[in-house]
């Protein structure tokens, strides 16, 4: 069954002559509970499809399916509810909270759709990136690699239908990346979605699957 | 996201941001308490400036000859000697005038006295013994004249207290004005300096022999004092007096009157009058100290913003909604202003307490200032939330994110 859909997207930045197509008549499909791994150097687009996969931004045109909806017309208020309930997002910088515990910080997701026993929740993510026994260490008292499985856990916690990685390594050594791999590629076997959109080569086997983006263009396959 | 939990957020932001929580509250906080404390001076000094003016007596009526005209030229009002002896006689009978407790005739000019051991210039007024009641004033020692000292022009003087002093003398002691000798028979008790110059520095003397011996013109008389029988006879004892001296003129058109009715009502009103546009000029500035609060809670708003803007992105990619970063930052907003305005209610209150004490100035605090200052301080609040809020709400999580 196909979770992601994507017909023939073009996005534009700007206007006039100042005017950048970063997407160019992009499709894709994504089958659930499939890996993929996006690669593609900078500039290439692959952050702009990284937004709109994320239901983060609106393609200038064509059609994008998400696990049967249309996303692709969604107003700011219906897009958040999506990336709430059906996206898990792991960023290159972290972006956990500072002033907030583990655990507080995992269970943020949770606020926003107002669900019960959100604790509990939070600590069983927790556990399933390995990071049981350190829910109330704040994010300047974990190592980076630890900081990531944090993020893994929050992106865990609302049980999404895709998990999107964006750089997950991009900051971290290359035991902690090891980890952070291992983390993603264990909850592939569990069955989650998981795209990966990284310019690294070590990274991209963490995927069974690789596209590559050059110039706002989908290239499929080996590297070309 | 309900509402519990966008306070819970709100909350945990400003206790994250301690220090800058606590300066946006400081603004609120002083521009409260600088309304109340400054509303409070001006309600004290408009009070103040009532109880002078009431301790001159509120219920003395003042009557004033009218203006003179002769050859073609008016003399100002007061300047006629339309009054008389026979007006205080009728004003003095119950039967017209039930409401009038106390009348006293004056006829006052400068003189110098000369005692024993010195000398000394002073207004002496020539009264009859309703003097001290329209005048409210009570005597330290001695006693006043009476009205046989009326009729028999007694050469008998009653001094106040700086004059007294000033000459030297006591009761008994005599005191020459104008080489006539007179005996001092009472002192005043002091009554300050407050309201028209000192009260303290006069003599009166009966009528009767100011008018015979001192200033001549013998039954003119320039003032007539009365006292109401209490403050709220005072409109009726005023329609009284101008009943019987349109009698006693043989007038019958008021627009004729060839005298003047006054009383302190009008100087009260007038006086609070003045205090209250002082009053209104205080709470004026004020109220710009607290509408500079407000602008100061949106620029720490806007910073806060802009400084958190990769939270509000992140916030935004875990699915919260423009609505809620809209309502966080308003509660965020609403809480300081909230919290700086109680805490300037206290500061208020307490300078209401410490400045009477510690530097004579009185305060009065009354309700309304303290109610209008918190709702308004709420009130800029949250208006000047509001923009800072739409701007957090309307980021796009794309930019925001990519913001550190």
């Amino acid at each position: 069954m196909e979770l992601i859909q994507l017909e023939a997207i073009n996005k534009v930045y700007g206007s006039g002559d100042a005017a950048v197509l970063a997407l160019q008549d992009f499709s894709l499909t994504v089958s659930a509970g499939e890996s993929l791994a996006v690669m593609g150097p900078s500039g290439s687009g692959k952050s702009t499809l990284m937004n709109i996969l994320g239901c983060l931004d609106t393609p200038s045109s064509g059609r994008y399916w998400f696990a049967g909806e249309d996303v692709s017309r969604l107003n700011e208020t219906q897009l958040a509810h999506v990336r709430n309930r059906r996206i898990g997002f792991v960023f290159q910088q972290f972006q956990l909270l500072p002033k907030m515990s583990a655990w507080r910080n995992v269970e943020l997701p949770l606020l926003y759709r107002n669900v019960e026993d959100r604790r509990r929740l939070a600590l069983s993510a927790l556990d399933k990136v390995g990071l049981g026994n350190r829910i109330d260490h704040r994010p300047n008292q974990l190592s980076g690699g630890q900081q990531q499985r944090v993020a893994i856990a929050r992106a865990l916690v609302t049980n999404p239908d895709l998990i999107l990685a964006d750089e997950p390594t991009g900051n971290l050594d290359s035991a902690s990346s090891r980890d952070v791999l291992a983390v993603l590629r264990d909850l592939n076997e569990q069955g989650h979605t998981i795209i990966v959109i990284t310019h690294d080569p070590e990274v991209a086997p963490v995927a069974k699957r690789t596209v590559h983006v050059r110039d706002g263009r989908l290239v499929e396959g080996v590297a070309a | 996201m309900s509402l519990f939990h966008t306070i819970e957020t709100g909350m945990r932001s400003l206790l994250g941001h301690r220090l800058r929580s606590v300066l946006t509250t400081l603004g609120i906080l002083f521009g409260v308490a600088a309304v109340i404390s400054t509303v409070g001076i001006g309600q004290a000094s408009s009070d103040s400036v009532a109880a002078r003016i009431t301790s001159l007596g509120t219920n003395l009526l003042t009557i004033s000859p009218g203006s003179t005209f002769s050859g073609g030229v008016f003399g100002g009002s007061g300047s006629g000697n339309s009054l008389t002896m026979a007006d205080v006689t009728g004003l003095l009978d119950r039967q017209n005038a039930p409401d009038i407790a106390a009348v006293a005739p004056v006829s006052q000019g400068r003189v110098s006295m000369v005692s024993a051991t010195g000398n000394w210039s002073t207004t002496v007024s020539g009264s009859t013994a309703g003097w001290l009641v329209t005048n409210t004033r009570t005597l330290d020692s001695g006693s006043f004249f009476n009205a046989t000292d009326v009729a028999t022009r007694a050469q008998v003087i009653v001094l106040g207290s700086t004059t007294a002093s000033n000459l030297g003398v006591g009761i008994g002691d005599l005191v020459k004005v104008k080489q006539i000798p007179f005996e001092v028979i009472g002192v005043l008790s002091p009554a300050g300096s407050q309201g028209f110059g000192n009260q303290d520095d006069l003599a009166v003397v009966p009528i009767t022999t100011a008018q015979g011996q001192l200033f001549g013109g013998a039954g003119s008389v320039q003032r007539i004092l009365l006292s109401a029988t209490s403050p709220s006879t005072i409109g009726s004892a005023y329609l009284e007096a101008n009943q019987v001296l349109l009698q006693t003129h043989h007038i019958t058109d008021q627009s004729q009157a060839d005298f003047t009715i006054t009383t302190q009502t009008q100087v009260l009103s007038t006086a609070q009058a003045v205090t209250q546009t002082l009053t209104i000029l205080l709470a004026s500035v004020a109220a710009i100290s607290l509408l500079v609060g407000g602008i100061g809670v949106m620029n720490i708003m806007l910073v806060s913003v802009t400084e958190r803007t990769s939270e509000i992105g992140l916030r935004k990619a875990l699915g919260a909604t423009p609505g809620d970063l809209f309502r966080q930052f308003v509660i965020e907003a609403g809480t300081l202003t909230a919290v700086g305005g109680l805490l300037g209610v206290a500061t208020g209150l307490a300078a209401g307490y410490i400045v009477p004490r510690a530097a004579n100035i009185a305060v009065t605090i009354t309700p309304l200032p303290v109610l209008v200052a918190v709702s308004v301080a709420v009130a800029v609040g949250l208006v000047f939330g509001v923009y800072p809020a739409l701007r957090a709400a309307r980021l796009a999580p794309i930019d925001a994110l990519r913001a550190q």
